[in-house]
């Protein structure tokens, strides 16, 4: 060995696995920056005591009854979104897709909704609805996945360009449905017969929908964990040509776990429209579609962490637009506040898994 | 993955206690005015927006000269945002709440049915005087006349320009950027025209639609596509800074829309007509505090204050452009000039002597209205926001598909 200093003054190595309690000690540390730097930051650009802009960001999310149901609601959705692509993320099927599968599932409600809410009783609407958005959901994505299947094209830009045919799709329908004319703006669909329209439990409307997700949790983290698909999944994903020597059809596999995704996405598209907004428009997902993905990656796949990812993301962003209300900030304020608190958390997990060393001066490695 | 899960549950507990515990929740006491009455407003951007700007600008000046505290949120999207943004200023305590965009409008119905003690107005909306609730209202300013006013002073440049050799009378062609083939934008454009041809005979026009209220990217295209067309002087109706910056880097004239973009646009900014909010809101919320009933369709005009001019950009305009404008505005108020006499224009090369309008909204677009009275177009009288939506000659189309 030479006793030269070749080595360089930083270097990386993979951990193996922490004890628990220093994998604790570092994600608390991380948070307790992201707070100093939070507040720094506050301070240096506003003025503001950073403990009330905190606080406010808290009463924000949770403050009272109305805005927890309302966290919840948001929680929904993007939970949702993010069960979608899940499956095929951990098959290593990059489903970029997930706001156009959500919109088709969103336009074919609207559609059922305007053409057929006259002609149908409501509760046969509402399933009418929640078939067609299912199938459209499942079509979008499955599009991509024979594409792959069959001619192994990249899926990544292929269902990335689906969403822009869905947005596409969607706009030109908004011009066909809007009122008054020249608007560009459908308004509540059925908004004086409520057909169409999922019912409220008791006087709240969301209920239901925080409900239908839970179930699609629960069934997701079994899909996943027990089931053969959800095994033959995980093997796609570690190699694919493991999964065909042990007699597994890869390509059946992609289309169907594709399906899947596409459908839980048109899914929680009838849930927007027959259950919370009523309404179409091409900004409906609002880029959860995309969110979702980092949901998904901040879970590491795994369901029940992200119950908790999609609550953190949705605190955070619904807490952040009380900041602005009160304190007559601009919205982005608290995206930087979002930022820099998503860039501690998710750059921590980089200190658990890599050990940094940093070259002594007597030339010892050991850091 | 357990550690994962852990993970994340640690970490929104920690923000959630540490944030909580050392403040003890913050709420929203500060500021707090002396009447101790509240007025909420759902924006759909924030004041990045030429459009949201102007609402917000007059919330705070209106809330200030009545001494009310304004909780104004923005960026609250046309969906159930809305709604939900609404229920949320109820359970602030505002005792009247307002919305600014046109995609609001349902959200506000409903909002208003579920809580009748609150006062919900809605800025744009066309329902309200169907909808028959005693708490949901429109409001709306006769937006028109300012644009006319503004037409006057592109008339006055064009003639400049003719008159100095830059251009032949024939070449007198305005550009106009419109977000859609809606009958506010129609109603804009025409009346910017017609204030622009009532100087200038030989002036046309041509209008590009974007299919967005605000897309600065399109909407300098836009404006680009007109300037490359012939287009000697340009104005727009969509909320960025799109049309304005691209003629400046042209340097083509500009009038412009929403207020001022003179500090942008000095060598082109001729002048802005906009609708200041401020007297609405000032009579609504005075009318909130006192119990008394606001009107279900309520529109400004000159002489509420609502409709107004900007500051002249005297670089760019030409002379004698204020006084015209003074002159023809006196005339407006005293009604003995109409922007939409029927003797100034022509539909297919005939008078428009009859004309049904969409006025009560439905899906279906059905003509309900008489709207020709002695010899005008009655603009914003039988609702307060605009149904001119005819296509009059000298105004070419080229698109049509918003």
């Amino acid at each position: 060995m030479s006793k030269k200093h070749s080595e360089p003054l930083l270097h990386i190595t993979k951990r193996k696995d922490l004890p628990f309690t220093k994998t604790w000690a570092i994600r608390i540390g991380a948070i307790i920056a992201a707070l100093i730097v939070c507040a720094i930051v506050t301070t240096a650009l506003t003025g503001l005591n950073p403990l009330s802009v905190f606080g406010t960001l808290v009463y924000g999310a949770v403050g009272t009854e109305r805005k927890a149901w309302i966290l919840l609601k948001e929680l929904a959705v993007l939970l949702s979104i993010s069960l979608a692509l899940t499956p095929a993320f951990k098959m290593k099927f990059w489903n970029l897709g997930g706001e156009g599968q959500v919109l088709m599932g969103a336009w074919a409600t609207a559609l059922c909704m305007i053409y057929m809410g006259d002609l149908i009783p409501s509760g046969l609407l509402i399933i009418v609805c929640l078939a067609a958005a299912v199938i459209c959901g499942a079509l979008w994505a499955l599009i991509p996945a024979f594409f792959k299947a069959k001619w192994n094209t990249n899926e990544t830009l292929f269902t990335l360009m689906m969403n822009y045919v869905a947005i596409q799709l969607v706009a030109y329908f908004v011009i066909i449905w809007e009122v008054p004319k020249g608007s560009g703006k459908v308004g509540i669909i059925n908004q004086s017969t409520n057909a169409g329209w999922l019912p409220y439990i008791g006087t709240n409307s969301y209920i239901l929908v925080i409900l239908f997700v839970a179930v699609i949790t629960a069934g997701m983290f079994i899909y996943l964990k027990y089931s053969k698909h959800g095994y033959e999944i995980s093997v796609v994903g570690e190699s694919q040509r493991t999964a065909s020597y042990v007699g597994i059809k890869v390509d059946r596999v992609i289309m169907r776990t594709l399906i899947l995704s596409g459908a839980i996405c048109g899914f929680t598209g009838w849930m927007m429209v027959s259950g919370i907004d009523h309404t179409i428009t091409t900004t409906l997902a609002g880029g959860r579609g995309f969110l979702g993905i980092m949901v998904s990656w901040l879970a590491q796949f795994n369901v029940v962490a992200m119950i908790f990812a999609s609550l953190l993301i949705v605190f955070l962003s619904q807490g952040a637009g009380e900041i602005s209300t009160i304190f007559g900030l601009n919205q982005s304020f608290a995206d930087i506040l979002t930022g820099i608190i998503l860039f501690f958390i998710i750059g921590c997990e980089f200190f658990i898994n890599y050990k940094v060393h940093i070259r002594k001066k007597s030339g010892k490695e050991e850091a | 993955m357990k550690k994962k899960v852990l993970s994340l549950v640690l970490a929104f507990m920690m923000i959630f206690a540490f944030s909580a515990v050392l403040t003890g929740c913050g709420g929203s006491d500060d500021g707090a005015e002396d009447s101790g009455f509240k007025v909420g407003f759902i924006c759909l951007h924030d004041e990045n927006s030429t459009y949201d700007k102007n609402f917000i600008d007059a919330a705070n000046a209106a809330c200030e000269n009545l001494g009310v505290e304004a909780v104004i949120k923005t960026n609250i999207p046309e969906g159930q945002e809305c709604y939900d943004a609404a229920a949320e200023l109820v359970d602030a305590g505002c005792g009247i709440i307002f919305a600014d965009s046109f995609g609001h409008e349902d959200f506000m119905i409903q909002a208003a049915k579920d809580f009748p003690d609150v006062q919900f107005c809605h800025s744009t909306g066309t329902k309200a005087h169907t909808e028959g609730l005693d708490n949901y209202h429109n409001a709306f300013a006769s937006i028109y006349e300012g644009r006319y006013l503004a037409g006057i002073a592109a008339g006055m440049k064009i003639n400049e320009m003719i008159d100095a050799g830059d251009i032949t009378a024939d070449q007198a062609k305005i550009g106009y950027v419109g977000a859609f083939t809606y009958a506010e934008v129609v109603s804009g454009y025409t009346s910017f025209f017609l204030g622009a041809r009532s100087v200038c005979e030989s002036a046309t026009m041509e209008v590009t639609f974007t299919g967005s209220w605000y897309d600065e990217a399109l909407e300098k295209e836009a404006a680009n596509k007109l300037m490359d067309d012939g287009c000697i002087l340009i104005s727009q109706h969509a909320d960025s800074m799109g049309a304005p910056t691209a003629c400046e880097k042209k340097g083509v004239p500009n009038v412009s829309y929403n207020g001022s973009t003179q500090d942008a646009c000095p060598n082109t900014f001729i002048v802005s007509s906009r609708i200041d909010w401020t007297p609405y809101y000032e009579y609504a919320i005075d009318a909130a505090m006192n119990g008394e009933a606001i009107d279900a369709d309520w529109t400004g005009n000159l002489e509420t204050g609502s409709v107004v001019l900007t500051d002249i950009n005297e670089d760019v305009a030409a002379e004698g452009t204020a006084d015209a404008i003074e002159e023809a505005k006196a005339k407006l108020e005293s009604g003995e000039l109409q922007v939409f006499d029927t003797a100034t224009f022509t539909v297919e090369g005939k008078a428009l002597d009859s004309y049904k309008a969409d006025v009560d909204t439905d899906a279906d677009y059905t003509a309900d209205t008489e709207v020709i009275e002695d010899g005008a177009f009655m603009e914003s009288k039988f609702r307060s926001a605009p149904y001119f939506d005819v296509q009059i000659d000298g105004i070419k189309l080229l698109d049509q598909k918003f």
